[in-house]
């Protein structure tokens, strides 16, 4: 159905602009580098109109659009954006002028007449939030098409400049548009800034913030409302059918950058400024191309970066992350591997063959030796003529795992009544993640035992800090592993 | 005037309170009195309208009929002796705030709108935490916690209201024996300290031990007094055995005629 009005409107918009054709020709002597130039130079009143008016909705959008985020509405600005055309329509035949304050008055009217009719619908029909939202965009959205077609068809009408309301013109901002958006942001920036604590807590236990006594519906009337006129001063800009991405997107993005709500507006302003900038720059350098969707773009873009690389949730990150850990788990397995081995040997070499390893892991020797080198690498064990031995640290570690395997084994088989031939696959993965105290809790509750449910030993803290293989301590040789 | 009689009257006062959704009564004519100092628990079988009658006296509800006074006066008058633990499902834990800004929010009610909590609130707020032994965890994002741990954030968040007289919604759900174990010592503190506290609480078996009085709902008020007195078989009986067909039924066609 959306889709459908959206590209009902783009019919009308093609129809309506014959001169299509004549700028197609002009890009012949389209020059990237001399517009940038000119661009960053702000030489040009219209530069400087485009460029303060797109930063300054992209920081009204982003601050409005971190609320709607966290409570869960980002439909609802979908939905207030569609529903302003109307008024938008109604705004201009009032004097048959692009008259800034008749147009802001009648999108805010119309806007909050949508907001209404959501309300009406959910509360006297079972339809819930969703089926009310997808209502009123659409129906508001298509009597707004009406409207703008009757008036391109009025004399006059077609030079209205109306289709910038479309999809977004910066370069035709002028200065009360600037003044405009400039007097709404100042709104927007002093009542977040007054009332935050108010913000934060109505949008994140109203129940709670009810029961203080407070007037949440103000404050939540309150919000829509400079929701509202943060939408319709952004309108020029940025397009009823996009305007709502500047709402969600940067919001969205900072969402994933921090786990605080103060950080969280910031980044989500900081975003919006960016890009509302980049895209008065590509549609300014792209002669005459709609800023929207460039906008849009720009902060699509920055979002996919915050989903890659956001600090603890991009997924770089988690990747990262998981990708270590398993390499841990692996080395952690070979440690253990070599223990095994020369445990099978009753300690007697302070070295074991490569081929020992790799039966015991059951790889090929190509296999093992590539993880030994990852542990010569880690610093955990040397490798010389196919044979490999521990570091100090790599025998620590080893009987570590060994401790937490067979301590485990021996917690379910004694504890939790689990026969001794069921508990070897648990406690492979278990003992990679206990931690210090619970094994200490572990060893209390096990009464310090030594032997594990098969009649291993369990290595001790002694074992642990020798640093070495007994068998370097029996034959004397302990002060080569020395007591680290 | 209004400042003796609120020190003498009760913290809390119910009449012929009665709530209705869509017009379909779900609590018909609650008269209750809640004495100060005490440790009140409610009961009553799933649907009994439990949460309903504590947000109805918070106001969170509209009434259809009936009158709610808090300390001898409306709810407003009071707002900051009132302190409340909504159910811990009634909120988004991942909201950006960490556990500390979450049991700041305790303070909101005793600051003028426009003002931030200071250093004495952070103060409060940390002893707070303590006292939930949570303060290890005070820069934690509050999604990062376990079931228990987020209701202990809540209570901590109740504790820096420093109200006379609190409603806790089902805090000993889903938690570990532990925490429950733990809420209930600070649930005793609190009436130790003069506190009163009122507990919807949905564990029948453990109910008689926590509480020196209960009020025993389901949809009307079946009984409410010291535990001894109505922790009886024949009242837990009215409570829970049978449901009341007529009531329901009736309720049911007036919620359909609209």
């Amino acid at each position: 159905m959306r889709s459908f009005l959206r590209l009902a409107a783009l019919a009308v918009l093609l129809a309506a602009t014959p001169a299509e054709g004549a700028r197609i020709g002009e890009l012949a002597d389209w020059d990237f580098g001399s517009q940038t130039v000119r661009f960053f130079s702000l030489q040009d009143a219209s530069v400087r109109y485009a460029l303060a008016g797109s930063m300054l909705l992209g920081l009204c959008c982003g601050l409005m659009g971190a609320f709607l985020v966290v409570r869960k509405l980002a439909l609802m600005g979908d939905a207030l954006s569609h529903a302003v055309l109307p008024g938008v329509a109604l705004g201009f035949l009032w004097g048959m002028t692009k008259n800034p304050v008749a147009i802001f008055a009648g999108a805010v009217g119309a806007g909050l007449l949508g907001a209404v009719v959501v309300q009406w619908i959910r509360a006297t029909t079972k339809h819930r939030e969703d089926a009310a939202l997808g209502f009123v965009l659409s129906s508001f959205f298509g009597v707004g098409i009406v409207l703008f077609t009757m008036i391109q068809n009025l004399p006059g009408g077609a030079k209205s400049g109306l289709d910038g309301f479309m999809f977004g013109q910066a370069a035709a901002l002028g200065p009360e548009d600037v003044w405009l958006l400039a007097g709404v942001t100042v709104l927007a920036l002093g009542a977040v800034g007054l009332f935050y604590k108010e913000y934060v807590l109505t949008s994140f236990d109203e129940g709670f913030a009810q029961s203080l006594g407070w007037p949440v519906k103000f404050y939540h009337y309150s919000l829509m409302l400079l929701l509202a006129f943060a939408i319709v001063s952004a309108l020029q800009a940025v397009g009823v059918v996009l305007v709502s991405a500047m709402l969600v997107i940067p919001a969205a993005a900072a969402f994933l950058l921090t786990d605080r709500m103060g950080a969280m507006l910031a980044w989500s302003a900081g975003l919006g400024m960016l890009a509302g900038a980049a895209g008065a720059f590509f549609s300014f350098t792209g002669q005459s191309l709609p800023t929207g969707p460039f906008m849009v773009l720009a902060a699509a873009g920055l979002f996919v970066l915050a989903l890659l690389f956001a600090p603890s949730h991009g997924i770089v990150r988690r990747l990262w992350r998981r990708r270590s850990r398993v390499a841990r788990i692996r080395r952690e397995n070979t440690l253990k591997a070599i223990y095994h081995v020369m445990e099978d040997g009753g300690f007697r070499e302070e070295v074991v063959e490569i081929e020992g390893v790799a039966d015991r892991r059951r790889e090929t020797a190509a296999g093992a030796r590539r993880e030994i080198v990852e542990l010569q690498q880690a610093g955990l064990a040397t490798v010389a003529d196919g044979r490999v031995a521990f570091t100090p640290e790599g025998w620590q570690r080893a009987c570590e795992m060994v401790r937490n395997h067979r301590l485990w084994e021996l917690y379910l088989t004694n504890a939790a009544q689990l026969a001794p031939d069921h508990v070897h696959d648990d406690a492979e993965v278990i003992e990679h993640v206990l931690g210090d105290e619970t094994v200490r809790r572990l060893e209390r509750r096990l009464n310090y035992a030594r032997r594990d449910p098969h009649g291993k030993l369990i290595p001790g803290l002694a074992d642990l800090a020798a640093g070495a293989p007994p068998s370097e301590r029996v034959a004397g040789f302990g002060e080569k592993g020395g007591a680290r | 005037m209004m400042k003796d009689f609120s020190t003498t009257a009760p913290p809390l006062e119910v009449h012929d309170l009665t709530v209705a959704y869509d017009r379909r009564p779900v609590l018909y004519g609650i008269d209750l009195t809640v004495p100060a100092g005490s440790l009140t628990g409610i009961i009553g079988p799933n649907g009994a309208g439990k949460s309903t009658l504590l947000k109805a006296v918070l106001g969170l509800l509209p009434l259809s009929a009936g009158w709610v006074k808090i300390f001898g006066g409306p709810l407003a008058q009071h707002a900051r002796r009132t302190g409340y633990v909504p159910q811990r499902e009634s909120v988004d834990w991942d909201f950006p705030v960490n556990v500390m800004d979450v049991v700041l929010m305790g303070r909101y009610g005793h600051l003028p709108p426009g003002r931030r909590p200071g250093r004495a609130d952070r103060e409060i707020a940390r002893a707070c935490l303590d006292q939930v032994q949570m303060l290890p965890l005070a820069g934690r994002q509050i999604g990062n916690l376990s079931g228990g741990q987020r209701q202990r954030v809540f209570l901590a968040r109740a504790l820096a209201q420093e109200s006379d007289l609190y409603f806790m919604d089902e805090p000993f759900a889903g938690v570990d024996a532990a925490t429950e174990a733990a809420i209930i010592d600070l649930l005793r503190g609190m009436k130790d300290r003069g506190k009163t506290v009122v507990v919807v609480h949905h564990d029948l078996s453990t109910a008689q031990d926590y509480f020196d009085r209960l009020v025993l709902l389901n949809m009307r008020l079946v009984a409410a007094g010291p535990t001894a007195e109505v922790f009886t078989p024949e009242l837990l009986q009215k409570t829970y055995g049978g449901r009341l067909t007529i009531l329901s039924d009736v309720a049911q066609a007036l919620g359909e005629e609209r």
